[in-house]
């Protein structure tokens, strides 16, 4: 077995990740502030008026980089899930559990900011559109996983039956990711893909990314500082969490 | 910058209601979540704590 894989599963037990995960909150909380204090700079003083939509176009700053969050948490909490039903491993189930409030919190964010950029520009809160529809279902999936896991008393059950939740509801990120695609929407397609350069001025892209950056800091740092706290609940009696618990 | 004063910017060229509504509720969400995560940490520090002085 070759040594780094030796080292990646020492930390995949509560006793060693707790401190690491201990120290490494500050640097992403550092990095969550400075992006974000950059990007709202940009995005609400720099960036040009839009053409189209004057200065409402600006919700872009945070609807994007929420929404892309949610979905990517979504896909994180999936991918911890098949790593925890394959090994096993207390650790996953743990991480998985301390994404989804926070997945839930830029779903949320994401539908709420849609339905303020809606409005004025649309003409409408909500559509019953593919993509925002599919947005509301990752939305109640998250909700469904919280509801799903605090049920269960045992946290070995309640990870598993999760995990199998996470899995299955991993199906509808792509959906809604190429909603914009495959049926005619009201929603706008994507205005940066991976395939053609983005359709819009160089500093609008560059406070948007500043943003999902900082968003995705963000997650990091709350993510961790939840997995913290999920250690100590689930592991209180044992030696380890009287050690550190003070740190 | 784009703005020639503060109450230009603050009125977001009539959009004031929705591009405000939107950061607000993304500060206010994120501010939640940090008060909610800080609480549930302390709250188990004093189990914590409270263990100790049992034994």
């Amino acid at each position: 077995m070759s040594r780094s894989l030796v080292n990646w599963f020492k930390y995949a037990s509560p006793a060693s990740f707790y401190p690491l995960a201990g120290r490494m909150i500050p640097y992403f909380a550092a990095a969550a502030a400075v992006l974000g204090l950059a990007g709202l700079w940009i995005g609400l003083l720099v960036a040009p008026t839009d053409a189209q939509q004057g200065e409402g176009y600006r919700i872009i700053f945070v609807h994007v980089p929420a929404s892309w969050m949610s979905m990517f948490v979504y896909c994180v909490m999936a991918f911890w899930s098949a790593l925890g039903l394959a090994f096993k491993t207390r650790l996953s189930g743990m991480m998985t559990a301390a994404l989804a409030p926070t997945g839930a919190l830029f779903a949320f964010l994401s539908l709420w900011t849609g339905a303020l950029w809606g409005k004025p520009m649309w003409g409408a809160w909500w559509v019953w559109d593919a993509r925002l529809t599919s947005q509301l279902i990752l939305f109640f999936l998250y909700l469904g996983f919280i509801a799903l896991q605090s049920s269960i008393d045992d946290p070995r059950r309640a990870d598993k039956a999760g995990a199998l939740l996470a899995l299955v509801g991993v199906i509808n990120v792509p959906i809604i990711y190429f909603s914009v695609q495959w049926w005619n929407t009201l929603h706008q397609g994507a205005s940066v893909s991976m395939t053609k350069a983005p359709s819009m001025a160089h500093t609008m892209l560059a406070g948007m990314l500043l943003m999902a950056l900082a968003f995705w800091a963000y997650t990091i740092a709350v993510a961790l500082a939840r997995v913290r706290c999920i250690m100590l609940e689930r592991e209180l009696s044992s030696e380890w969490v009287k050690r550190n618990a003070t740190e | 910058m784009q703005w020639n004063s503060f109450s230009d910017f603050v009125q977001m060229g009539g959009y004031a209601f929705y591009v405000w509504g939107s950061f607000g509720a993304c500060a206010l969400g994120m501010l939640l979540e940090l008060w909610l995560l800080k609480r549930r940490r302390q709250t188990i520090l004093t189990r914590l704590s409270g263990q100790e002085h049992l034994q």
